[in-house]
């Protein structure tokens, strides 16, 4: 997949467009909605994370949520009155990041030799197990205050310029939401970059062997544990990296805000978008923003409108979106919603070579 | 340069057995450098079972394994890909939903030292391996006959120019033994007849072939020395001539193709 | 009280459950090579039916004994149409795809499944009726009670049942050839479609049983309930092979024992650091230990292995 932003008219249009959009939000919708916005940012990476994972290398990680959770607790430990730490963030992000591939490879090292479903397992139970410690070590001694979660978190801060506070540049006021989205977006633009540029090298070729056939990719002399085991890390510093911000964001964190379910949600970004397709996820990150905050706003009322009475809580209603659309996507369009450039070629193939792939295929898997 | 009296490959003794059933029962064979080697047999003889054997798929129970004067004990497909076996499979095993193209890069790997960093920077030296791996892959290409847009991909290719696409890929990892599993099977007189021409001239560029083949014809015409196997066991060597003339390959075929 | 021989009957109980899962695991998974991860939330349903169907029954006042067994068969009648339902709309379109496919449509039917429970049955969490009296039993310094008695009777009968329909009748047998090569069974005239169906059925009945087991026990039913026994079980099929009938009710009673035994010890062991809250920590680390060490399990032929 290519950005198609050869031309230089439409690439300067996005420059902006990004750019002004906080302001034309803010103008248009109002304040939450650029806080929304930021969030948005944040979930996009972690899809980009997940997305080396389980787009490129086709490794199912159901407790990505997880590596984010190292992360927020790291920043948010050792950047709080907790044990009245307040180390600077080019120190603890590097280390949320670092903790969370450690974690990556303790968890992939033994199951990335077996085969793809226990690595899902291990993680869905990884995942289960970190909210359990979170939830669990405030006692005897006190690590992560348990399901109160930490507050009073700092913000995140370069030298004296605090993301916190509202700065004035050129003569307009930049709000903390409006900081946050430069910062955030400046980010996802480097998760961007690092995606695009590994999809299109020697490792990128390698996990997308291994997604292909993993025999085939092993006779061609590819140590197909170790190529495994390297995007399974990657996708973790990633998720630990978003961490950091998340937690330093929010100012607040809690065990809650690293449920299955926002796992199952990051997956459905990538699988919804289209697995392994940059623009794919980037834009089922947003409508998976978008849609539940809509939902929110817009669920409530209509239900009442025809219904008379609210007959589904959106939360409900979101959550089930989110499950059914895992089953359908995978059913009737498993390249995604936006197929990339090659996946699009793959949508009208003759008849007799889908046929002789499904054998191939069926082959591989028995 | 081929060296003919050098062994390229020695397998000694090797047993392999899937619970009860034995697959290969003290096989022993060599196979010299330069040469096109034959494996036939009836079905079920365990012809794949050694080849996986060969291309570190399966491990052997029993056995030793001596290939380019490194003995392996127990293997990994990686590491004797690494060593100088490359293989194609009976029912190919393309990626399919990359391009032509990206197939045989993928064949460069191991080959190849880029890493993460390097994908990242895109300094000189990744630039010029990446440009390296493409040129060579586009060789190959060329070298094995698919006129085709380099991103064509895979699975869009006809089932001759897979077959084909196969042995490129195989060929980016600079082996020096080749194994084909059953190239021509599912294949036309026509495309049998191009995959030989090819196939020899794998052989004049230095590269030591090894054949697993039902077309009795193709592996007459072309193989230097054969083996057959029936029920795991090796029951004839030696050139073609002499092997289907062998009485006790006669009757394992039953009288049939190999007369 | 013997506290070593209260675990270990706490740890058989539960090891029992576990085990009657862990079959549904590993029965699918000897036949088509895939990891229903929905399995969990089957017992969950099981649990939740039988827990209404219980309610409407003796608050109709039927008689307790008829009002159980009625409420288990509803559950298991449930249970098969789900599972039969799952295999159908989430497994069989799926079965030529990628691995990843039919993972991921797992995982999607598992969120919509419990999901609806919860619109169903709320969030909150339900008393399972208990209209016997249920009472206690000394053991050598230990308790054991009738519920747990029950569930270890039950959990034994079914499985010696199952182990008999498998290896003496038409339908075993035809399963077992499926399991083994399912082209060469295809061949032979056996329905593969129809023993698929049937064996995700089969394992659901096993699943609603031992829903109906565990809210007995712990006298509590919860949309989330199956989500951590579905994980333990998946970890009890591995640890004794999976795929492998015998090794999942092993690997079940042994889980069960660890679990009981580590959360009775782990306060000691670890100078009261870690208390019996991280009981469900345990199954994971056994499943990565078995991993690590034993992918095949304990029981297991089967190579893990394979691409």
């Amino acid at each position: 997949m290519k950005f198609n932003l050869k031309s230089k008219p439409l690439f300067a249009a996005l420059v902006i467009a990004l750019l002004v959009f906080p302001f034309v939000t803010d103008a248009l919708l109002g304040h939450g909605w650029v806080r929304i916005a930021d969030f948005a940012l944040l979930y996009i990476m972690l899809a980009l994370g997940l997305n080396i994972v389980v787009g490129y290398a086709g490794l199912l990680d159901l407790g990505y949520i997880a590596f984010f959770a190292v992360g927020a607790y790291t920043y948010a430990l050792f950047c709080s009155p907790q044990f009245g730490l307040h180390w600077p963030i080019w120190i603890v992000l590097p280390l949320g990041a670092l903790l969370a591939c450690f974690f990556g490879v303790l968890l992939g090292a033994p199951t990335l030799r077996l085969r793809g479903d226990y690595l899902a397992i291990v993680t869905l139970g990884f995942g289960e197990i970190v909210r359990i410690f979170m939830n669990n070590l405030n006692a005897p001694v006190n690590i992560t205050n348990g399901p109160q979660g930490i507050s009073m978190i700092d913000p995140l801060r370069i030298g004296d310029f605090s993301f916190a506070k509202t700065h004035e540049f050129l003569g307009m006021d930049f709000t903390t939401v409006h900081l946050h989205y430069y910062l955030f977006l400046g980010f996802t633009l480097l998760v961007i970059f690092v995606s695009l540029r590994l999809q299109n090298s020697r490792i990128g070729r390698a996990w997308m062997a291994i997604r292909e056939d993993e025999i085939a990719a092993s006779a061609m002399g590819i140590n197909t544990r170790n190529i495994k085991l390297l995007a399974f890390a990657m996708g973790a510093t990633f998720g630990g990296l978003s961490g950091g911000l998340f937690a330093g964001f929010q100012g607040f964190v809690s065990p809650e805000s690293f449920s299955l379910m926002e796992s199952v949600m990051i997956l459905c970004m990538v699988v919804l978008g289209g697995m392994g397709n940059i623009t794919g996820v980037v834009l089922g990150g947003v409508l998976l923003v978008i849609l539940p905050e809509a939902f929110r706003h817009g669920a409530g009322p209509l239900q009442e409108a025809i219904l008379g009475k609210i007959l589904i809580d959106p939360e409900s209603l979101r959550m089930l979106m989110f499950g059914l659309a895992l089953i359908l996507v995978m059913l009737w369009r498993p390249a995604g919603l936006w197929p990339s450039s090659q996946h699009r070629r793959e949508l009208a193939p003759d008849e007799a070579t889908v046929h002789q792939e499904q054998e191939t295929v069926y082959d591989a898997s028995r | 340069m081929t060296h003919p009296d050098k062994k390229l490959l020695e397998l000694t003794g090797v047993c392999k057995h899937f619970g009860g059933v034995t697959a290969l029962a003290d096989v022993s064979l060599y196979i010299q450098e330069g040469e096109i080697y034959g494996l036939i047999g009836p079905n079920g003889a365990g012809k794949t079972t050694l080849f996986n054997v060969i291309t570190g798929l399966y491990q052997m129970d029993h056995g030793t394994f001596n290939f380019d004067g490194n003995v392996f004990e127990r293997s990994k497909p990686h590491l004797l890909a690494q060593a100088g076996i490359a293989r194609t499979f009976q029912n190919i095993r393309l990626f399919a939903n990359m391009s032509v193209l990206e197939n045989i890069m993928v064949g460069r790997h191991v080959r190849t030292r880029t890493g993460i960093w390097g994908a990242l920077s895109r300094n000189s030296s990744a630039r010029t391996e990446e440009l390296d791996i493409a040129e060579r892959a586009r060789e190959l290409l060329h070298y094995v006959g698919i006129q085709r847009p380099v991103n064509t991909l895979a699975k869009n290719l006809s089932y001759g120019e897979q077959r084909r696409l196969e042995i490129a890929r195989a060929l980016a990892t600079e082996p020096k033994l080749l194994a084909l599993d059953e190239p021509v099977a599912g294949m036309n007189a026509t495309e049998t007849e191009s995959l030989k021409t090819l196939l020899q001239s794998i052989r004049n560029d230095g590269i030591t072939v090894l054949l697993i083949e039902h077309d009795v014809k193709l592996i007459m015409g072309l193989c230097d020395r054969v083996a057959v196997l029936d029920y795991g066991k090796k029951i004839a060597e030696g050139r073609p001539e002499d092997v289907r003339r062998d009485p006790a390959v006669i009757a394992a075929y039953l009288g049939g193709e190999a007369a | 009280m013997d506290i070593f021989l209260q675990q270990i009957i706490n740890g058989l109980v539960q090891g029992s459950v576990y085990a009657l899962v862990a079959l549904g695991y590993t029965m699918v998974y000897g036949i088509l090579g895939l990891i229903n991860f929905a399995h969990g939330e089957v017992v969950m349903v099981g649990a939740m039916v039988a827990l209404t169907s219980l309610q409407v029954l003796l608050g109709l006042a039927v008689a307790p004994v008829l009002a159980i067994l009625v409420s288990l068969f509803v559950a298991i009648v449930a249970c098969m149409a789900l599972g039969y339902t799952i295999e159908r709309v989430a497994y069989r379109p799926l079965r030529n795809a990628p691995r990843l496919a039919p993972l991921i449509t797992a995982i999607g039917v598992s969120i919509v499944l419990q999901t609806l429970a919860m619109m169903i049955w709320g969030r909150e969490y339900h008393a399972f009726p208990q209209p016997f009296a249920n009472s206690l039993h000394a053991v050598g310094g230990a308790i054991i009670t009738d519920v747990q008695l029950g569930i270890v009777i039950v959990a034994l009968l079914m499985m010696s049942g199952l182990m008999l329909l498998i290896h003496r009748s038409r339908f075993g047998r035809a399963m077992r050839a499926v399991a083994e090569n399912p082209s060469a069974a295809a061949l032979m005239g056996v329905d593969i479609n129809r023993v698929i169906s049937a064996t995700f059925m089969l394992g659901s009945a096993l699943a609603a049983v031992a829903g109906f087991m565990v809210s007995a026990n712990y006298g509590i039913v919860h949309y989330y309930m199956g989500f951590m026994l579905g994980l333990k079980a998946f970890t009890a099929a591995v640890l004794g092979g999976i795929g492998n009938l015998r090794g999942a009710m092993l690997g079940g009673v042994m889980l069960g024992l660890i679990e009981s035994l580590g959360a009775g010890y782990i306060g000691d062991l670890s100078g009261g650091f870690f208390g019996s809250n991280y009981q469900d920590v345990f199954a994971f680390f056994v499943l990565i230990a078995v991993l690590v060490f034993r992918p095949t399990g304990l029981l297991g032929e089967r190579v893990a292995e394979r691409a």
